[in-house]
């Protein structure tokens, strides 16, 4: 049942990256792009994404497990740290450099050519390098 | 002056914010994309392996099967293979050094008011609106 939830997650997940123009590299940059022409619409996507998940939030706050009885998140941890600040900083100059994330290039990997396939290659080869002995020694805390 | 463009990203943005109400509500888990995939890669997430496959799986394969019947949208990505190595490297490091992307930090973070995301988030917008400054109006490389 969990995998046929995440599946039906995974699908809906993908589709809306595909109908939102996440998978659009142009977009995605131009939205980016603040000093020259500027493209308003990925702030469409986040707002539309943010607002059901506040609510499920809001919702799932008084329980303690999911509907199939996993436990739910832990809440968010409050520590602001360096490998926070500096990943974020890494991964964001290269969703610039190329104007894909992880999640519209796994979903545009069946049609995106060649390009997206080595974007992917090197997106895992830069999770590997991390790996969880990297994560240690820099003192990586959960989300 | 409303553009369509905007509509089809407020569509697939509520489409991608129920697709993580599923995975919370359902499998009480956080939709991160390279949180899901990470874990795969390193071994950190072997205890729900079914569950990330299964994820992964769909993500790709409905995206597969509406391109094949609709037609694919164009992802008007760089052929500059340098470039696309240097970006997926960055980009597969930084999500894992930082604990998430934009749809863990930036949808599923930011909806429960997570400081950490709201953090991460502003440091990856600053950071990719820099990286377009540098990179295609003082260097011209992209």
């Amino acid at each position: 049942m969990r995998s046929l939830f995440a599946a039906l997650s995974g699908a809906l997940f993908g589709l809306g990256l595909m109908v939102s123009g996440m998978t659009d590299t142009t977009k995605v940059q131009g939205w980016l792009d603040i000093f020259g022409d500027w493209d308003p619409t990925l702030a469409f996507v986040l707002g539309g994404a943010i607002l059901p998940m506040a609510i499920a939030w809001a919702v799932l706050s008084r329980r303690q497990t999911g509907l199939l009885g996993t436990p739910l998140p832990a809440p968010a941890g409050t520590a602001i740290d360096r490998p926070l600040a500096w990943g974020a900083v890494l991964f964001g100059a290269g969703w610039a450099l190329v104007g894909l994330c992880p999640g519209p290039a796994i979903a545009s990997l069946s049609w995106g050519g060649m390009p997206g396939v080595i974007f992917f290659i090197a997106m895992i080869g830069g999770m590997v390098i991390v790996g969880p002995l990297g994560r240690r020694v820099m003192g990586v805390s959960p989300a | 002056m409303w553009q369509t463009d905007w509509t089809y990203g407020l569509i697939g943005g509520l489409m991608i914010g129920v697709a993580g109400v599923v995975f919370l509500a359902v499998n009480g888990r956080i939709m991160g994309a390279s949180g899901i995939l990470g874990g795969l890669v390193d071994g950190t997430g072997r205890s729900n392996l079914g569950e990330r496959a299964a994820f992964l799986g769909a993500l790709v394969g409905a995206p597969a099967i509406a391109a094949f019947v609709w037609g694919a949208p164009p992802t008007n990505t760089t052929t500059n293979v340098a470039l696309l190595a240097v970006a997926g490297l960055l980009v597969g490091a930084g999500t894992r050094i930082g604990n998430g992307c934009t749809s863990g930090h930036g949808v599923c973070g930011i909806s429960r008011f997570s400081m950490r995301s709201i953090v991460a988030t502003l440091f990856y917008l600053f950071a990719g609106g820099a990286t377009m400054l540098v990179a295609r109006h003082i260097l011209g490389i992209i």
